[in-house]
């Protein structure tokens, strides 16, 4: 599903992002991704949909090269993977039915369909009777629902979460993370930047540490932390 | 591209136009204010062109013939003159039709040349017309060459003048034309990308989900035309009614064989097509413009 090798990103300011990256996720995996702000989560997953390409290693993503993806190919690549952001990055004019619908459109999906999936994936997050308020008129956890719910909306084989409850209440986070999981359990690989001790260490999940732009530490079912 | 793809683009350029309010009514000034300008030298530009066709299409070579010429000299001749390229038409006339006509060109006055009649000084010659009036010099040239031509007539100075003003006039037309284009691009490039601005964060979230820079252009692409088409109603309006008032009074001088403009009809319809379409383009690729910025990621 990833595998990233030798990995290196330097940003055209001189910051070393990334030094030296190796990893491999399988299809279905939940991995969480933990480590102090500044530690190269960012361009970690920013890379993995091809926002920030390496200087120097290898990604492959999908079965897809990035370093050698074309410029052209880059929107249809993106198609098979969904984006969660911190701050939801919904569109605030536009109902919750109509932000999900976007992401249909924008692939030029028939209206029929475009009706019967978006109904569908409202319904796995639990906002079909919300379908038309706008963003503004929701909490918190429900534009993350929404967001969620776009992300999904395609079927995408991987889910990149960068740090989806970093806004949210425990009992909200709790609630998104109940989402994750079901729609990770229906064999979506997820990844997930995150600083939630509590989340991490109670859905137990890899944990993948960064310090410095290198992965400090790789463990199945591991605990929080990123002190080598 | 699906049908309702393209739908979807033209609701959404559209509603951008809408929605953009005070900058919508901004580009659309620009692009009215060029076309009115542009607008006006089109119609000088095309009427002198006209009326420099028309001079060009009068432009013809007399070439008179020698005396002592025998009627198979003359003959040869209309030949010799067939057989060079880019002719449209030879004609003879013999020198009691010259006469003839110079008395009528000089009116009252020229009946005394009447006194010739019995002695008629002038030359018989040959009227020849070039296809392309700018092919008269060398047509002229080639003629005088021959054996019997006697002298080869055909304005030089006049014509010479007249060729070099149009092409003087049409070479700065044009580029007051496209200077005047480019900076209405340059304007509204510079209004759109304000508005972009506010749709940055749109921008970014169809990329994420995958869309492709047609797709996002598409809007732009419908919103640049729209602005276009709707900056060129009032520059035709004022041009055609200009032009209406122009012809009708153009009509008093033509009566005299002056110069002659264009008939408002198809003249009116030409005019709006290429303003229409000018503001179009112009709409067109200042957005499109702006937007490139944007797409890069």
């Amino acid at each position: 599903m990833i595998k990233m090798q030798e990995v290196y990103m330097t940003y055209p300011n001189g910051v070393v992002a990334l030094n030296g990256v190796d990893v491999t996720i399988e299809q279905g995996e939940f991995v969480y991704i933990v480590g102090q702000s500044g530690a190269g989560k960012s361009t970690f997953t920013k890379m993995l949909f091809r926002e920030e390409i390496p200087t120097k290693g290898s990604v492959v993503v999908n079965n897809t090269d990035i370093t050698t993806l074309k410029w052209k190919e880059v929107p249809y690549f993106r198609r098979n993977i969904g984006v969660v952001y911190q701050d939801f990055r919904l569109l605030p004019k536009l109902t919750v039915y109509e932000n999900i619908a976007f992401a249909l459109e924008v692939i030029e999906e028939s209206p029929k369909n475009i009706r019967k999936r978006v109904m569908s994936v409202l319904d796995q997050v639990g906002l079909k009777n919300k379908a038309r308020f706008i963003p503004d008129e929701l909490s918190g956890g429900e534009q993350q629902r929404v967001a969620i719910a776009r992300a999904m909306v395609n079927h995408p084989a991987l889910l990149i979460a960068d740090e989806p409850t970093g806004n949210l209440d425990p009992e909200t986070s709790w609630e998104i993370m109940r989402i994750l999981e079901e729609i990770n359990a229906s064999g979506t690989t997820i990844l997930m930047a995150t600083h939630s001790k509590e989340i991490v260490n109670t859905v137990k999940k890899r944990v993948i540490a960064m310090e410095d732009g290198m992965i400090v530490r790789d463990e199945h079912r591991g605990e929080y932390g990123y002190e080598v | 591209m699906k049908f309702s793809t393209l739908k979807r683009h033209f609701k959404e350029g559209a509603r951008n136009t809408w929605r953009n309010g005070w900058m919508t009514i901004a580009s659309i000034g620009a692009v009215t204010t060029t076309l009115i300008l542009v607008g006006v030298f089109l119609v000088l530009m095309m009427n002198l062109n006209h009326i420099a066709n028309e001079l060009e299409e009068d432009v013809q070579i007399k070439a008179l013939i020698e005396l002592t010429a025998e009627q198979s000299d003359v003959d040869e001749i209309e030949e010799n003159i067939n057989d060079i390229s880019g002719i449209e038409s030879v004609d003879f006339v013999t020198k009691e039709e010259e006469l003839e006509n110079l008395m009528d060109s000089m009116g009252e006055q020229g009946q005394a040349w009447g006194l010739y009649e019995q002695d008629n000084p002038l030359n018989d010659a040959f009227i020849v017309k070039a296809e392309d009036p700018l092919e008269t010099e060398r047509i002229a040239d080639q003629i005088e060459e021959f054996d019997f031509i006697y002298r080869v007539n055909y304005g030089q100075e006049y014509v010479d003048t007249l060729f070099k003003f149009n092409e003087y006039a049409r070479n700065v037309g044009l580029v007051l034309i496209i200077a005047l284009v480019f900076t209405a691009i340059f304007l509204i490039s510079n209004t759109i990308k304000i508005t972009i601005l506010a749709r940055k964060k749109e921008i970014g979230i169809m990329k994420l989900v995958g869309a492709t820079n047609n797709f996002i252009r598409w809007p732009f692409f419908v919103e640049g035309m729209l602005l276009g088409i709707l900056g060129s109603i009032i520059p035709i309006a004022v041009i055609l009614i200009g032009y209406y008032f122009l012809s009708q009074n153009m009509a008093i001088l033509q009566q005299f064989d002056f110069v002659t403009i264009l008939d408002f009809y198809p003249f009116a319809l030409q005019i709006s097509l290429i303003i229409v379409g000018i503001g179009a383009s112009i709409g067109v690729w200042g957005s499109l413009m702006s937007v490139r910025k944007f797409l890069k990621v």
